[in-house]
């Protein structure tokens, strides 16, 4: 495969990374951090000696106008990718969403609007050449309108929507969607979060995570258990849902 | 992007437990955290206060997710990463392709940081010296916020003043050091049986000349003529011809799932083991290939096992004796720390090479002894006891495991430390960086 990668400087998309670069896929790796992005793509090469040569460029979710470059350079570096994983995302809790505003339309815009347009970049190529696969980290915080993630969870209900959409317009053109749903997953995102139970590991979702796109699945929930926990959440009655604080 | 956030834990320990109030700032972007960050932590293996906030409003950085190898030479084994990469990952990534960090601790769970921050040494101190003998550069922050690379040609003072400076003069960003060929990945041992304290020394010094690798268990509660009763282990890489075909198996460790109860550890049970441990090796003498892991890291076979201790920890004292003091200083050190009582399985000696080249570097030339105690009443009086001894023989302890000891004690065996508050009031005059460790023993305002 040859794939480009938006957030794989940390946490899940890291992880992602390594997995794919140990199994000598080309990558391209795109992200907020010029800084960042150098010296995961050294790491990369390091500790990969077969990736020879992996190459970077920016692309900041915030940025809609650095998207097309970035997805040229990509292009230009892998020779046409056939791969796009998105992992980058934007993370904050309830409390802090509900006490800033600006915050807030900051969070919406990345999660929802500008990974769409993203993803529109990427999905206008992949068809040009006759198909691809679009891996996207949505959450499963999208399932449910939930208290904790009344803010955040809507932006990732969204971007599920579009993805479920996409796939069911353009898989006959040879367009292969995965869309990712994590549950409570250790990294640097939810660092400072109290970790409840059935929370995951970066490596494991990532292991997880190849494993569907090898196989060409649609749906994955990572841990595997979120996928059940979902399930009978999204069965609870709303008057139930308005008292408890899950 | 996500932004770093508080650890809503409100609680940091070191290795030996004994939690403080406080939190850490976790992120892959160690730079970010480290401004403004009063202290950075890798793994949290320093047994005592070294690695934990002298107050719970104090920023701590963590580099544990900072861990990016960011280049490395094949032709000459010079490897550059960041400050988080833990040592059991290097290992994983560089021991089949050949290579061995030039030191190492006795845990892999540290990271090139905090083996820096602590200038460690290992099983081959006697050949190789400590790990910031083979630093050949560091990029740091400092108090300022400013980031400088240093090395002995640049900032020399600030790179002797890091190593083993436990984090007080700058936040470690990245270290460059040389990793070592191994000939294979697998270890020839020889252990022998050690009937007291004065056969332990000499053949300490017997095996120094011909074994790169040596080190000693030693059952600290025997006493009278066995006292100091032992088993010597002395090691080198196996050359291909002696060495099995395979790597060796990853090894699949246990975790340690609950705390024992605090009576659980106590001089019965430690009498108990040490027994068993030490006539466990039957014949005096045994030769043995074995895979590095239960060579360097015996400890490692079982993750937490500081629960063992339960809930009251425990601390390490680790000193070294000069050798000028003589084998009487060690055998005196023994018999007190025999007397005094709170010893418990874990003791370890070992021969100590010259002194390196950081300010602070805890080994010299002589003898080190490291023991294991759980934290008891009597903890503060067996400590000061035993620092009492060290400061006569002209001795030192480790800081990396201390938790005890008295500002006015370490004052009295580390003359040294004027150079290294000097260094201190030079590259951070507002002493912006510190840890509880610092504000016990180098006065640091609170």
């Amino acid at each position: 495969m040859k794939v480009a990668m938006l957030g794989a400087t940390s946490g899940m998309g890291r992880a992602i990374a390594q997995r794919l670069a140990a199994r000598g896929e080309s990558l391209f790796l795109l992200g907020a951090h010029e800084d960042l992005l150098a010296k995961s793509a050294a790491d990369l090469k390091a500790r990969h000696p077969q990736q020879r040569d992996c190459r970077y460029a920016q692309c900041d979710l915030e940025h809609p106008e650095q998207f097309a470059a970035a997805l040229d350079a990509a292009d230009r570096a892998l020779h046409q990718f056939d791969c796009v994983i998105v992992t980058a995302g934007m993370f904050a809790t309830q409390a802090a969403l509900e006490a800033d505003i600006e915050l807030t339309r900051r969070l919406l815009t990345v999660n929802f609007a500008n990974t769409i347009v993203f993803c529109e970049h990427v999905r206008k190529r992949l068809l040009a050449r006759g198909g691809g696969r679009l891996v996207v980290f949505s959450s499963v915080a999208g399932d449910r309108g939930r208290k904790p993630v009344a803010l955040y969870g809507p932006s990732k209900a969204g971007l599920a929507t579009y993805l479920e959409a996409i796939d069911h317009k353009f898989h006959a053109e040879g367009l292969s969607v995965l869309c990712v749903k994590p549950g409570f997953v250790k990294t640097s995102m939810t660092a400072g979060l109290k970790v409840p139970p059935f929370a995951g590991e970066p490596g494991a979702v990532a292991d997880q995570v190849i494993g569907a796109i090898d196989r060409r699945r649609a749906v994955v929930y990572a841990p595997p258990i979120w996928r059940l926990i979902m399930f009978i959440i999204r069965q609870l009655p709303r008057a139930i849902m308005r008292r408890i604080g899950i | 992007m996500p932004e770093p956030k508080q650890i809503e834990e409100p609680m940091l320990s070191g290795w030996g437990r004994l939690p403080v109030e406080g939190s850490e700032q976790i992120s892959e972007d160690l730079e970010k955290i480290t401004r403004g960050a009063v202290l950075t932590r890798g793994l949290g293996r320093s047994y005592g206060d070294s690695s934990l906030p002298a107050s719970p409003n104090d920023s701590v950085a963590c580099s544990r997710l900072a861990n990016r190898i960011l280049s490395f030479d094949e032709k000459t084994g010079v490897l550059r990463a960041e400050a988080g990469l833990s040592l059991a990952d290097l290992l994983a990534v560089f021991m089949p392709r050949g290579w061995f960090p030039p030191v190492t601790p006795g845990t892999k769970f540290v990271t090139l940081g905090g083996m820096v921050a602590s200038d460690v040494h290992g099983k081959n101190h006697h050949r190789e010296g400590c790990f910031g003998a083979h630093v050949r550069s560091l990029r740091v922050r400092l108090a300022d916020g400013s980031i400088v690379e240093c090395s002995r040609a640049d900032h020399s003072d600030l790179f002797y003043g890091t190593m083993g400076g436990m984090g007080l003069l700058g936040h470690i960003l990245e270290v460059e050091f040389t990793m070592q060929p191994i000939p294979s990945s697998w270890i020839v041992m020889e252990s022998e049986r050690v009937a007291n304290i004065d056969e332990f020394l000499s053949a300490l010094s017997q095996s120094a000349p011909t074994w790169p690798m040596t080190m000693g268990w030693i059952d600290c509660l025997s006493s009278g003529r066995a006292m100091g009763r032992g088993i010597l282990m002395a090691g080198r890489w196996a050359e291909p011809s002696e060495a099995p075909p395979a790597m060796p198996k990853a090894p699949h460790p246990h975790t340690m799932p609950v705390d024992l109860p605090n009576w659980a550890i106590n001089g019965a049970t430690t009498r108990l083991f040490n027994t068993a441990y030490y006539w466990r090796h039957l014949r005096r003498r045994a030769h043995t290939v074995l895979a590095p892991d239960p060579f360097f890291y015996p400890l490692d076979a079982i993750l937490q096992w500081n629960r063992v201790y339960g809930s009251r920890g425990f601390t390490q004292y680790q000193c070294v004796l000069p050798r000028e003091a003589g084998p009487e200083a060690v055998r005196e050190f023994m018999a007190r720390l025999t007397k005094l009582g709170g010893a418990s399985p874990l003791c370890v000696i070992k021969d100590c090479g010259a002194e390196g080249r950081g300010t602070l570097s805890f080994p010299m030339e002589g003898t080190s002894i490291a023991v294991d105690m759980a934290v008891s009443p009597q903890i503060q009086r067996i400590v000061d006891n035993l620092n009492e001894f060290v400061i006569a023989a002209g001795g030192r302890i480790y800081l990396t495991k201390d938790r005890f000891t008295t500002a006015a004690h370490f004052r009295a065996m580390e003359p040294r430390l004027d150079a290294f508050q000097a260094l201190r009031e030079k590259w951070d005059p507002g002493r912006r960086l510190k840890s509880a460790q610092s504000v016990r023993i180098f006065g640091d305002r609170e």
